[in-house]
């Protein structure tokens, strides 16, 4: 139902709304003391309401380090749970000031729906997850021919599903939800025989589900799936902070500075360092974005570095233990790679 | 118009602000002229505020791939048909569910407010228990009730339920026989049409006779004799052309049979269950409102029970019925869009998955309201003209 409350409210606004809100999203989140972030309704690791209603998870990380650098406190975010569906209406029509939500780069979304991808946090792939115990003997997709299908609607999974099934001649019946949460009773009560979604998802869903060990994520990755936070097109300046703040994280990890020993590295004598961390004579890299010189220290001791994002909330500090894979620094075997900040 | 006259009379001496009918028209022009600036406001804002979006409202996406896969489509339709054809199929899958809905939802409906009037106790309770329980429960509620809590503990496929005829029930749906028509079927379905043509000309010549001679025929007998005969006889002319396409157990689920799917059986069960005990209520009061002094009239003249309810209650009952009838009718359509709560691809779902791919929100949300409005106006059209036929002829 509520993609349709979105589509009337979005109808409704643009009616009524004698201007639209334009450019200055950064003027708009400062006179407003807090930043709009669009999260997922319950993705364990990367966007979940714990015990006490707050929400922690890697995407939810990536708020609250936007948060830190523009108001020097990470908590100052107010969250949007968002569907698979209703997520871009909602960015779209300005209720919220940036997407972080598992949500896949596609050239699509940066052209026709008017978005800006600002950067990749996690490079992900579609995977399928079978109940081994129901299903014995399966070990690849290419034995699943008429099997059923649970899916999120509204998702590139959906596609990708539709388009591997037919490039490999296998007949499916796909079962679409809105929902993760019915995703996850359906594929859970039996439904159906599968469950695909990006490979990341697919390892948090199955600590949610009654039986975990009877499940296995099989081998195939039928697609790159790049994750990333976006934004609205036609304002750089907010395109350019929400960008930056994702670089100085990876670079923070490549410099070795942490949540713990950031203080102490701002009376590092490595100019790189320094000028990262606002230390540099008549530095400027801070305002030039609109944010204040120590901006970098802010988010790293608001909510440490890309590694220790990752490790806390979906790496071997989680119960999900997804090894870093790809999205280890490139000088550590993996891709994840951020232009310096100079 | 004596008011209008007695000041028109003195007119001569008062402005024409004070009067009436001038006035009259002046407001008129105000609120008419109000309304239409208001409405022209509304879409110029909304227009600009598109355009300063870099948001064209162009329904050309319409023709593009649609990309994604439906489970349960009643036209052929695969991911490379295109999001018209997509919406078709939401469309088809709504009108489905509704048109059973409603045929289910009005018989159940029609027993159970009968039932509640019965003078036997166990039927009289039951009836009520049942329109107590449905009546009070929220829609989305009993579909989750049906999807989650009944369908969904069914066994797995290979552990299927074996019903009669080869039938199979597991959480994937029931899979029924499905019929095939062989050669010469055809003439089958000719025998089929003739015997309805027969019924009808024996049941209007019982009438006509009736009337005439007061003589009764049993023409229920001869109808039924007419179509078991006629379809019988063609089916031995042409050698029996139907087998039956029985469901067996795949490797994942049923395959062959005609299947059903569970989001369809839940969203069709809960619909018509919900509805159902609203038009009982509607039933039960059309049937109160006959004045007891008909029947008992009836009997006096020596009728007899059954045929009273059939030829003196139910008629009139029934110009109380329909108009009441008619906003459950569009309840039940407009509520299959909850089909979006179990996954059925009915015309919001799908239309959903469209905009989200798409973007183009403003378009769908328009084509599901004018889909949902046509639906609803053919429906209130269709029962208005029920309605005039059913509804008390005053001479």
């Amino acid at each position: 139902m509520k993609h349709i409350a979105t589509g009337i409210i979005s109808a409704a606004i643009l009616s009524i709304a004698a201007t639209a809100a334009s450019a200055a999203t950064l003027d708009d989140v400062k006179a407003r003391g807090t930043l709009k972030c669009g999260v997922n309704t319950g993705l364990a690791g990367f966007a979940a309401p714990n015990d006490k209603g707050e929400y922690s998870g890697f995407d939810v990380d990536y708020c609250r380090a936007v948060a830190a650098a523009i108001f020097n406190d990470p908590n100052k975010v107010e969250y949007t749970p968002t569907s698979a569906k209703d997520r871009f209406e909602l960015l779209a029509n300005g209720s919220i000031d940036l997407l972080a939500r598992n949500s896949t780069w596609t050239l699509s979304r940066d052209s026709s729906l008017k978005f800006n991808f600002t950067g990749i946090n996690y490079y992900d792939g579609q995977g399928f997850m079978i109940n081994a115990k129901k299903i014995p003997g399966v070990n690849s997709a290419l034995q699943l021919s008429g099997a059923a299908v649970c899916v999120q609607t509204g998702t590139t999974t959906e596609l990708n599903l539709a388009d591997y099934f037919k490039a490999n001649n296998l007949q499916y019946n796909p079962v679409v939800f809105e929902k993760l949460e019915e995703v996850n009773a359906a594929y859970d009560s039996g439904r159906c025989d599968v469950y695909t979604t990006d490979q990341s998802g697919l390892y948090a869903i199955r600590l949610s589900l009654t039986a975990p060990d009877d499940h296995v994520v099989l081998p195939e990755i039928i697609s790159k799936e790049p994750l990333g936070p976006l934004v609205r097109q036609g304002d750089d300046q907010w395109f350019d902070i929400v960008k930056w703040v994702g670089f100085a994280l990876v670079d923070a990890e490549e410099l070795g500075i942490t949540q713990a020993n950031v203080e102490e590295m701002k009376g590092s004598a490595n100019p790189e360092i320094k000028r990262m961390l606002g230390g540099e004579a008549n530095s400027k890299f801070g305002t030039d974005l609109g944010l204040s010189e120590d901006w970098v220290v802010n988010i790293v001791k608001g909510v440490g570095n890309y590694g220790e994002i990752f490790e806390r909330n979906i790496g071997a500090g989680s119960p999900l233990k997804i090894a870093r894979g790809l999205n280890a620094l490139w000088t550590k075997g993996g891709i994840q790679y951020a232009p310096p900040i100079r | 118009m004596a008011s209008v006259n007695a000041i028109k009379d003195d007119g001569d001496r008062t402005s024409l602000i004070y009067n009436p009918v001038v006035r009259g028209i002046v407001f008129q022009c105000v609120v008419f002229f109000g309304i239409l600036a208001l409405i022209y406001w509304f879409v110029q804002n909304t227009l600009d505020n598109l355009a300063r979006a870099g948001r064209n409202i162009s329904f050309g996406f319409l023709n593009e791939r649609a990309g994604f896969d439906i489970g349960q489509a009643l036209i052929p339709y695969s991911s490379d048909s295109t999001y018209t054809d997509a919406l078709q199929v939401g469309l088809l899958n709504t009108l489905l569910v509704a048109a059973v809905g409603i045929v289910t939802a009005t018989l159940v409906g029609f027993i159970v407010g009968i039932g509640r009037l019965s003078r036997n106790w166990l039927i009289r309770k039951i009836c009520t228990v049942y329109v107590e329980v449905f009546r009070n429960i929220p829609p989305l509620l009993v579909i989750f009730f049906w999807y989650l809590g009944v369908l969904a503990i069914l066994p797995q496929p290979r552990d299927s339920i074996n019903l009669p005829f080869g039938s199979l029930l597991s959480n994937r749906g029931l899979s029924i026989p499905r019929p095939v028509w062989g050669e010469g079927a055809w003439l089958v379905g000719l025998a089929f049409v003739i015997a309805i043509a027969m019924a009808i000309f024996v049941a209007r010549r019982a009438s006509a006779r009736q009337m005439a001679t007061g003589q009764r025929l049993p023409v229920l007998w001869i109808n039924l004799g007419l179509f078991v005969g006629l379809i019988l006889l063609a089916m031995v002319v042409t050698g029996f052309p139907l087998s039956f396409d029985v469901p067996v157990l795949g490797a994942f689920q049923t395959s062959g049979g005609f299947a059903i799917g569970p989001e369809f059986l839940a969203l069709y069960l809960s619909l018509s269950l919900y509805t159902a005990s609203f038009i009982a209520e509607i039933v039960r009061a059309g049937i109160r409102g006959v004045g007891r002094g008909q029947s008992e009239a009836a009997h006096a003249l020596g009728i007899r029970s059954g045929t009273t309810t059939r030829l003196v209650v139910i008629p009139q009952a029934m110009r109380i019925i329909v108009p009441p009838l008619t906003s459950q009718y569009l309840n039940l359509t407009k509520n299959s869009s909850l089909a979006i709560a179990v996954g059925y691809p009915d015309l919001v779902s799908v239309g959903g998955t469209i905009l989200n791919k798409s973007g183009n929100s403003i378009q769908i949300v328009a084509i599901w309201m004018v889909v949902y409005l046509t639906i609803s106006l053919l429906t209130s059209v269709f029962m208005n003209w029920f309605n005039t036929r059913v509804a008390l002829v005053e001479r």
